[in-house]
């Protein structure tokens, strides 16, 4: 449908689908899902209302994240191919709208929590949320390439809060699945930044590959993958999973060191050419589908 | 400002408040289900 061009475009109120992108809802599907696992793996169950309201909660604290993080993030994302069409930069809503929503989806989503599940759970969320918003996106990103390295622990908080909204409590397996997906983060990102990196550097975004350099971040890539593996497979050594997620976190988690070691062993610095890095940064997100997917499988089979 | 423009605005304020409106009735529905979850588990 063609679209009206405006003479004052800021006057022209925002669009609900703006709202919608401002949450983020691409990135939110591994947030949400991670949660739910994270659920169905703890030992009883929420009545499916209660578990339903505290995933909506979890979705919501992902999508009041992506909104404050892109009302912070307006001049970067201007300057990123990737990013310079969502709505703040593309001139489609106003800043003040932007943090307002943001604001209000936070405060929200972990009332809702508190009320509907506990409020250890509500405590979690909103460290969650607070730990993307001040500590990765206002201090880490713009200022350290360890940024991921610290800020994966946001993206780590979902399975801890979905187990603490089922049985009021944190034990060693959510922790463990909170290591695993804060060990995974480093290598997910940095095999992304590495063909988008002069996006990053355009953007003055500190990410690894810009400041390290490409083979200093293709040996760190590998590097981190190897405590990843071991973080997915020891809930099975130590008795907290059956041998169905055994074998099935072994067996990803060796592909996953093979392509590792094929992007460590690549030379290429043409982003075109990067295909283990492509097929890398691919394979990591089916990585963390399956292995949470094996986790509740084998919790049901057992 | 023009008609045409006036209409685009007024259009998407009638957007906005539908979805605000469903949106709002979702939430009636959900704390309704809550309540009743609730109530059932402190029984």
């Amino acid at each position: 449908m063609p679209t009206l061009e405006l003479t004052r475009p800021a006057a022209l109120p925002a669009d609900w689908r703006d709202f919608l992108a401002l949450t983020k809802p691409r990135v939110m599907y591994l947030v949400v899902f991670t949660g739910l696992c994270g659920m169905l793996a703890a030992p009883t169950l929420p009545p499916l209302v209660l578990g339903f309201t505290a995933i909506l909660c979890i979705a919501l604290g992902a999508g009041a994240c992506g909104a404050l993080n892109q009302w912070y993030e307006v001049d970067v994302d201007a300057k990123m191919r990737r990013t310079a069409k969502r709505p703040l930069p593309d001139g489609r809503m106003d800043r003040q709208s932007a943090l307002h929503f943001g604001v209000a989806l936070g405060v929200f989503s972990v009332l809702l929590m508190g009320l509907a599940s506990n409020w250890l759970a509500a405590a979690l969320l909103a460290a969650s949320i607070l730990f993307y918003v001040f500590i990765y996106t206002v201090w880490l990103k713009p200022r350290t390439a360890q940024n991921i390295v610290i800020g994966g622990a946001a993206g780590a908080f979902p399975p801890l809060i979905g187990w603490a909204a089922a049985t009021g409590s944190v034990a060693t397996l959510p922790l463990l699945l909170f290591a695993i997906i804060f060990l995974w983060t480093p290598p997910h990102f940095w095999a992304l930044s590495l063909f988008v990196r002069s996006d990053y550097a355009n953007a003055g975004i500190p990410m690894l590959p810009v400041v390290a350099g490409v083979e200093s971040t293709r040996r760190q890539i590998l590097i981190y993958t190897l405590p990843m593996a071991v973080a997915a497979i020891a809930p099975w050594p130590l008795g907290l999973t059956g041998a169905v997620y055994g074998v099935c976190a072994t067996v990803l988690s060796f592909v996953f060191l093979v392509l590792a070691a094929r992007v460590a062993a690549n030379r290429t610095s043409d982003p075109a050419q990067m295909h283990p890095e492509k097929h890398l940064f691919a394979f990591s997100v089916f990585y963390l589908f399956a292995l949470f997917a094996v986790l509740v499988a084998d919790r049901f089979i057992a | 400002m023009t008609s045409e423009e006036d209409e685009v605005i007024r259009k998407r304020q009638r957007e906005r408040a539908r979805v605000t409106a469903l949106l709002l009735g979702a939430f009636v529905v959900l704390l309704f289900f809550i309540t009743i979850a609730k109530t059932r588990a402190n029984w």
